[in-house]
C-alpha cells in the first residue's frame, strides 16, 4: 500500500489550461474520490497519476518518491477505464491474466489468481467467456479484477460506472468499495456524480475548472461546503443572501433569522446562508396568522415526489426554498397554501460575501 | 436471424452459380478439345510438364507472400502510431495509399529503375526490386483493410489499459494489436495474394517471368492449353486463399489456447 501525493500538479493543453496547480496527499489504503463538473480536469489529473500524461509542472510523488518520468508499464497502477478496454481476444480469466503474463509470472499462479480475483468480483461463472459475451457491468467487474490482479500500488479509476444503467451503477460501486476495503489499496476515482462520490469515498476532493476547491471527508463536504461552488455541486443547497445583524442573527429581506455560524462575522458584513433542503420545516399559516419569530414566510409552489422524501418548493418573495420532507408529510401541504418556513439554527452554514 | 428453406433463394443462388460457372465450363470444354469431337488431357499434360509453369507459378507465389509479409510489417506498425500519436498524419498516409491508383504502373516501374539506378547488384539485380514495386502497388489495398481494422477497435484505450497492465510496445502491438486485426488482416492478405499472382505489367517490363507473363506467352502462342492454364490458375489461386485462411483461423485458434494453457 502506498501514499500518493500530488504537488502543484499542472496541465496545459495549447491555449487550455486544464489543470491550475493541484495539491492532494492521499494515505495509503484511503479511497478518494476527485469529483467536479464536465470539463474540469478529473480526468487529466487521473492521467497524469497513471502515467499517459506529463504534467506541465507538478509532480506526483508515490510513497514519497518522484515517478513524474517513470514510464506507465512501470508504475504499477492498477486503471479501469469507463469502458470497452478489454481485449476483445481474450477470455476474461485471460485478460484478468495479462497483467501477470507480461511480467512472467507462472501459469499456475497466474490462473490461481484469476480465479480468485473473478471469484472476488462474483464472475466465477464467466471465466471463459470472451468480452462481447459478457454485460456492460459484468466487463467493468473483470476490468476491476484485471486491474487488481498485478497487485498494484494504487488504483485509478476514471468513471468506470458511468456507461451502466442506475441500478448496476449502485450495486457496482458498493462492490469497488467492498473489495477496496477488502484489499486495503490506495484508490483515486475519478466520477461526475457527486452522490457516488459521497457514497463510496473515505475522502472527496472537489475540482472546478483546473483547482481542487475543497478536499475533506463526504460528511464534512456535504455539512460544510467552503466554497459557493462546492456548496452548489454538492447535493441540493438552499442560499438567502443576507446581512449580518448581531453575532446571533442575519436579516434577510427584512426577517431576522437566527443562524448560529455568524459568530465570528463582524455585523453589518453580507453573507450567503447556506441550509440543506431536509432541515427545513414547513407548518401551515392559517388565513391571516403571522409568521413566528425567526422564520421565513412563502407560499407552496410545487411537489415532487422522490418516494420517502417529496421535494417542496416554497416562493419566497423573490427566491425559492426547496425543502424535503418525509412524503406522509408533504401530502398535507398543498400548492398555493401559505406557510411559514424555519430551519435549524445550528446547521445552516455561511459564506462571507464581499461586497 | 431466421434461417428457412425458401425456393426464391434456391433460383437466386442456381442464377448467379451460372453466371460463374457457364464461362468455367466453356473454358473447360474448350481445353479438353483436341482437334475435332476429340477430347482428352493433352493441354493439361502439357502445361504442368513445361517447366516454365512451374518456374513462373513458384516465383510469383513467393513474392506474392513475400509482398503480404513486408507490406503488413511497414504497415501495421505505422498505421498504428499515426492513428495513436499522429493523428494530424492520416490525411498524409490516406493521400500517400492512393498514389498507387493514380500513378499507372509502367510510370511506377520507370519511376522505380530510375530511382534506384545506383543500387547495389544484390538490390537492383534481384526480384528484391519487383517486390519493393509490388509492395506499393498493394499499398491502397493493404492501407485500407489495416486502417479499417484499426478504425474497428479501440486502439488508444487498449494500448493504455495494456500499458497500465505493464506491457510495452512490442507486447502491446503483438499480443494486444494485431491479434484484434485478425480478420481485417487476412483480408487484405488475401486481396494482395490475388493481385500479385495476377500482376502482369511490372513484372514484364522489369523482365522477371511471372506467372501473369507466362499466360500471356502461352496465351498468344497455343489457343487451347492456354484454357487449360486459365483453369489451372484459378484452382491456384482458390488453393492458395483457402490455404491462407485455414493458417490464418489456425492461428487464431492456437492464440486463444496459447492464452488459456500456457
Ligand atoms: N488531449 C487533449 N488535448 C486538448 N485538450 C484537452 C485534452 N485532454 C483534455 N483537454 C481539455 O482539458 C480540459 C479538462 O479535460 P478533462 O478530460 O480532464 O475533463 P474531465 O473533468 O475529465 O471531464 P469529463 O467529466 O467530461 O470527463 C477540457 O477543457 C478538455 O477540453
Ligand atoms: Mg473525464
Amino acid at each position: 500500500m502506498a501514499t500518493v501525493r500530488l504537488e502543484n500538479l499542472t496541465k496545459t493543453f495549447g491555449e487550455v489550461r486544464a489543470l491550475k496547480g493541484i495539491d492532494l496527499e492521499m494515505r495509503a489504503g484511503e479511497f478518494v474520490s476527485l469529483v467536479g463538473p464536465s470539463g474540469c480536469g478529473k480526468t487529466t489529473a487521473l492521467r497524469i497519476v497513471a502515467g499517459f500524461e506529463r504534467p506541465t509542472e507538478g509532480r506526483v510523488l508515490l510513497d514519497g518518491k518522484d515517478v513524474s518520468k517513470v514510464p506507465t508499464n512501470q508504475r504499477n497502477m492498477g486503471m479501469v477505464f469507463q469502458a470497452y478496454s478489454l481485449f476483445p481476444n481474450m477470455t476474461a480469466a485471460q485478460n484478468v491474466e495479462f497483467g501477470l503474463r507480461v511480467r512472467g509470472e507462472a501459469n499456475e499462479k497466474r490462473s490461481r489468481r484469476a480465479s480468485e480475483l473473478l471469484g472476488m468480483v462474483g464472475l466465477s461463472h464467466a471465466t471463459e467467456r470472451y468480452p462481447h459475451q459478457l454485460s456492460g457491468g459484468m466487463q467493468q467487474r473483470v476490468a476491476l479484477a484485471r486491474a487488481l490482479a498485478i497487485e498494484p500500488e494504487v488504483l485509478l479509476l476514471d468513471e468506470p460506472l458511468s456507461a451502466l444503467d442506475a441500478k448496476v451503477r449502485v450495486q457496482l460501486r458498493e462492490e469497488i468499495r467492498r473489495v477496496q476495503s477488502e484489499l486495503g489499496i490506495t484508490t483515486l476515482y475519478v466520477t461526475h456524480d457527486q452522490e457516488e462520490a459521497l457514497a463510496v469515498s473515505d475522502r472527496v476532493a472537489v475540482l472546478c475548472d483546473g483547482r481542487i476547491e475543497q478536499v475533506g471527508s463526504p460528511a464534512e463536504i456535504y455539512g460544510d461546503p467552503r466554497t459557493p461552488f462546492v456548496a452548489e455541486f454538492i447535493g441540493t443547497m438552499n442560499r438567502l443572501e443576507a446581512r449580518v445583524v448581531d453575532p446571533d442573527h442575519v436579516e434577510h429581506e427584512g426577517r431576522r433569522l437566527r443562524v448560529e455560524a455568524v459568530r465570528n462575522c463582524g455585523v453589518g458584513q453580507k453573507v450567503l446562508v447556506l441550509i440543506r433542503p431536509e432541515s427545513v420545516e414547513l407548518t401551515e399559516l392559517d388565513g391571516e396568522g403571522q409568521v413566528p419569530e425567526g422564520a421565513l414566510e412563502g407560499r407552496v409552489v410545487s411537489h415532487l415526489f422522490l418516494g420517502p422524501v417529496t421535494r417542496v418548493k416554497v416562493a419566497n418573495g423573490s427566491d425559492e426554498i426547496t425543502v424535503d420532507l418525509r412524503s406522509r408529510a408533504a401530502q398535507t401541504l398543498n400548492p398555493g397554501m401559505r406557510v411559514s418556513a424555519r430551519f435549524d439554527a445550528g446547521s445552516a452554514r455561511i459564506l462571507p460575501l464581499d461586497e | 436471424m431466421k434461417r428457412g428453406f425458401s425456393w426464391s433463394k434456391v433460383v437466386w443462388i442456381f442464377l448467379g452459380s451460372l453466371y460463374f460457372l457457364i464461362p468455367l465450363l466453356a473454358t473447360l470444354q474448350f481445353s479438353l478439345e483436341e482437334g475435332r469431337d476429340r477430347y482428352g488431357f493433352g493441354s493439361y499434360a502439357f502445361i504442368l510438364s513445361d517447366p516454365g509453369f512451374r518456374q513462373s507459378i513458384w516465383f510469383s507465389f513467393k513474392m506474392a507472400v513475400g509482398t503480404v509479409v513486408l507490406s503488413l510489417v511497414l504497415l501495421v506498425p505505422t498505421v498504428y502510431w499515426v492513428r495513436l500519436r499522429m493523428p494530424r498524419l492520416r490525411p498524409v498516409l490516406e493521400f500517400v495509399s492512393i498514389m498507387p491508383f493514380v500513378v499507372p504502373p509502367i510510370v511506377l516501374v520507370v519511376g522505380i529503375l530510375t530511382l534506384y539506378r545506383g543500387a547495389p547488384q544484390w538490390f537492383v539485380a534481384t526480384p528484391l526490386i519487383l517486390l519493393c514495386g509490388y509492395v506499393i502497388h498493394a499499398l491502397p489495398y493493404v492501407y485500407r483493410s489495416v486502417d479499417a481494422g484499426m478504425q474497428a477497435i479501440n486502439i488508444h484505450t487498449l494500448t493504455e489499459a495494456a500499458q497500465s497492465l505493464g506491457a510495452g510496445w512490442r507486447t502491446i502491438l503483438l499480443r494486444v494489436i494485431v491479434p484484434n486485426l485478425r480478420v481485417a488482416l487476412l483480408s487484405g492478405s488475401f486481396l494482395t495474394l490475388a493481385i500479385i499472382l495476377g500482376e502482369y505489367t511490372m513484372a514484364s517490363l522489369m523482365l522477371f517471368s511471372s506467372f501473369a507473363v507466362y499466360i500471356a506467352y502461352i496465351g498468344q502462342s497455343q489457343a487451347n492449353p492456354a484454357a487449360a492454364l486459365t483453369l489451372i490458375s484459378f484452382a491456384i489461386t482458390w488453393a492458395a486463399m483457402l490455404g491462407l485462411s485455414a493458417i490464418g483461423r489456425r492461428a487464431g485458434a492456437d492464440q486463444t489456447q496459447i492464452g488459456g494453457a500456457r
